[in-house]
């Protein structure tokens, strides 16, 4: 079972590497880039903690091998934001209590940019629709849902 | 939950993606989205040596009119068809049946083809083709082949595709005229795999009589099925007389395979069945009656 060459930019940075063709995007990202952010829950699809964004389309890093994402454009929640710079959706997630152990929200945080992003205006059923792929065992999702809510309030408030 | 070890193949065209196959036999599976084969996969359900990842196959992408048709290629994602106006004015029913399939996640990256040729009965894609009448396009080293939907779903997961046959695309024969299309499903959690539910294609003549009509439904069986008893009892009668009500426990009266499990025994899932269909039916009719 022969290794394969990769070349991945991830957040901007290229790495390449020489993967295990069965290695998942989110194996690469945590173990081959040290980008721990990417969570990994289920492993299987279901609940969404290991969300990037891969040329812009958020997806289940569980379900991509890192070798069908050569020569793509990875971003993690480490290319979002920083600890002292939070991104608009991390922080009105701070702000609202959108998170507590804080195991599912990279997962989050990238889905609902992606989905702010493609939906700058959205209605509260939009706004579950969106949010429907991603599980959360402990905060509960009404501090999620207002945190999405402010955050698309504030980018319409900035754009004017 | 970790996949067994596998060797990876990118061919560029068709052709070489099913020579891969017919060489490689029965170890090798093809790869679309990964959304159904992956979390096979990762849960050892499945084991193959070689994975033939399809991603560089142009020639399997695309939509676009073909004589009465609308063709779909196997490799185009649910994502390009739920945001193409083209499906929404050629097949109405694909359009309306992409955004219940699991979260835009998963429809980034999910295919028509993975979808079709995974052959879950709950899922949206079978039902809507065998609704329509659908047509799929197919290769292997024997040549080309065109497989009706009707002769395509076989059972649990299987297809009348061969191991090394691989699905072109789907010719969805645009419906012209007065008519109305809808689907409804009951899942337990948006995104869900539906417990059941219907699909309803009708077309109206002039004097508001059901010109022709086609009742799918999802979940039901090992595989997708049609309503056949009540379409037939439909066609040729005024809307008005219908009861849908009566068009929804006729279509799932010839069930006799109604899956049972720990979300719903078959009984709740046959009711829930026939519900779908009556208000399926009568959304179809309604925007078929304005046209
Ligand atoms: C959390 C979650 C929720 C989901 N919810 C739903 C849902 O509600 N409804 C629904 O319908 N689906 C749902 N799905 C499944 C999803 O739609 C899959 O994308 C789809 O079933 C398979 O498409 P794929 O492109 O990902 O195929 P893959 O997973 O790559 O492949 C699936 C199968 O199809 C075969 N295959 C792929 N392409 C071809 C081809 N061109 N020719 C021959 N064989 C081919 C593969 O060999 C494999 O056997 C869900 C998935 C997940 C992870
Ligand atoms: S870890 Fe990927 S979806 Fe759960
Ligand atoms: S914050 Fe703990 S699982 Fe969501």
């Amino acid at each position: 079972m022969a290794d394969v060459e990769v070349e991945i930019r991830v957040n901007g940075q290229p790495r390449r590497a020489s993967v295990e063709p069965r290695r998942t995007l989110a194996d690469f990202l945590r173990e081959q880039c040290g980008l721990t952010g990417t969570h990994l829950g289920c492993e299987h699809g279901v609940c969404g903690a290991c969300t990037v964004l891969v040329d812009g389309d958020a997806v289940r890093s569980c379900l991509v091998f890192a070798v069908q994402a050569e020569g793509a454009e990875v971003t993690t929640i480490e290319g979002i934001g920083a600890p002292d710079e939070l991104s608009p959706v991390q922080a009105a997630f701070r702000d609202h209590h959108g998170l507590q152990c804080g195991f599912c929200t990279p997962g989050f945080v990238v889905s609902v940019t992606a989905f702010l992003r493609d939906h700058p205006n959205p209605t509260d059923d939009e706004i579950r629709d969106g949010l429907s792929g991603n599980l959360c065992r402990c905060t509960g999702y009404q501090g999620i849902l207002a945190a999405v809510r402010a955050a698309a309030a504030g980018a319409q408030a900035t754009t004017g | 939950m970790k996949p067994a070890p596998f060797d990876y193949h990118v061919p560029e065209s068709v052709d070489d993606a099913v020579g891969l196959l017919a060489s490689l036999g029965d170890t090798a599976k093809l790869l679309a989205g990964g959304q159904s084969l992956v979390p096979m996969l990762a849960l050892r359900l499945a084991v193959f040596e070689h994975l033939v990842d399809l991603r560089r196959v142009e020639e399997l992408r695309g939509i676009e009119r073909r004589n009465g048709s609308l063709w779909v290629g196997a490799g185009t994602r649910q994502a390009v068809i739920e945001a193409s106006d083209e499906v929404r004015a050629a097949a109405p029913l694909l359009a309306q049946a992409t955004p219940l399939i699991g979260h835009f996640q998963i429809r980034n990256r999910g295919t028509v083809g993975g979808s079709l040729a995974h052959a879950d009965s709950a899922a949206e894609y079978p039902a809507v083709a065998l609704t329509l009448d659908a047509e799929l396009e197919a290769q292997s080293p024997r040549g080309r082949r065109t497989i009706p939907a009707t002769e395509f779903f076989t059972g649990v997961w299987s297809t009348a595709l061969d191991e090394d046959e691989l699905l072109l695309g789907v010719l969805l024969p645009v419906w012209e005229g007065r008519c109305g299309f809808a689907i409804e499903e009951l899942a337990r959690r948006h995104g869900d795999f539906a417990l059941a539910g219907a699909t309803v294609a009708v077309e109206l003549d002039c004097d508001d009589r059901v010109a022709r009509c086609a009742i799918g439904l999802l979940g039901l069986d090992s595989v997708p099925r049609r309503g056949s008893a009540a379409e037939t009892a439909a066609v040729g009668r005024a809307i008005h007389e219908l009861d849908p009500q009566e068009i929804g426990r006729a279509a799932v009266a010839e069930l006799d395979n109604v899956p049972a499990d720990l979300h719903a025994p078959a009984d709740y899932r046959r009711r829930v069945g026939a519900e779908m269909v009556s208000r399926a039916w009568t959304r179809a009719v309604e925007e078929a009656g304005r046209g």
